[in-house]
């Protein structure tokens, strides 16, 4: 069974390349029964979107796309 | 008028236009060079390359994002530089990181001072003064070749592919070092974070 720090392993890759299937359903699977882990999905994805922070504020919307 | 006012008109718009968005230039440089002067050297030179090609500027994207388009390239000859001057190593190997060892137990779980706690709502952090302070503080603290990867990543947006072929290492190393960065980083802010809202 998928523990929390191999939890955390998955959590960061699915932002930088597609999990596989046997992956994606053993995170869903953790994410499901751990809150702590949940919170730090939660903050991964929040890391994952700090360059908003240099968006000029009149072209956010247009820049807006979702980032793989 | 005629063009020579019209041309002297809009390079006054955009040396304003530059002059408002120095400031931002300045941090986004900074988070990637992690050196002041550097940074600084990067911005200016910039500048005037966005002033110097104003003309090509073609209103297609907004303005400011051509010209951190234009910083973005300066810092990556930058680090390039970096690199090859030895200012900062890739991850040797597979050694393992003691800070983020001591997060996990040995079963693999959450240490119980390290258990991640929530942050409110992610998207008001954004919004918030403080949050920014300590972010940049936490990347301050974290080994230069982590904070390399991670702000090649999350700030100037490369794929790990790009990161990769960029730094010379493999893409399993990225990722590696991604998920430390991330995990650094969040157990930094979130200490940073509860310090400085439970003060005030």
């Amino acid at each position: 069974m998928l523990m929390c720090k191999d939890a955390t392993r998955l959590m960061s890759m699915k932002r930088d390349r597609p999990l596989t299937i046997r992956e994606r359903v053993s995170l869903r699977f953790h994410l499901a029964m751990c809150s702590a882990c949940r919170e730090c999905d939660r903050q991964f994805e929040l890391l994952h979107h700090v360059n908003r922070r240099f968006e000029p504020p009149a072209e956010n919307r247009r820049t807006d796309a979702p980032r793989q | 008028m005629n063009d020579s006012t019209k041309t002297a008109a809009g390079a006054e718009g955009y040396g304003r236009r530059l002059e408002a968005v120095r400031p931002r230039l300045v941090s986004f440089a900074l988070l990637h060079l992690r050196d002041k002067a550097q940074a600084e050297d990067a911005v200016q030179d910039t500048l005037v390359t966005a002033m110097e090609k104003s003309d090509s500027f073609s209103g297609r994207a907004g303005y400011e994002t051509w010209v951190f388009g234009i910083l973005k390239h300066k810092l990556l000859d930058a680090m390039r530089a970096q690199q090859h001057s030895g200012r900062w190593q890739p991850l040797e190997n597979e050694a393992s990181d003691d800070v983020v060892d001591r997060l996990f137990r040995q079963n693999g779980r959450w240490e119980q001072h390290a258990r991640p706690t929530s942050w409110g709502e992610p998207e008001a952090s954004f919004e918030n003064e403080t949050f920014w302070r300590v972010f940049d503080a936490c990347m301050i603290g974290l080994p230069d070749n982590l904070a390399r990867i991670f702000s090649l990543r999350e700030l100037m947006g490369l794929s790990t592919r790009d990161i990769c072929h960029e730094v010379g290492i493999k893409e399993n190393n990225c990722w590696v070092m991604l998920h430390r960065a991330r995990l650094r980083l969040r157990a930094c802010i979130e200490s940073g974070w509860l310090t400085e809202t439970s003060t005030c």
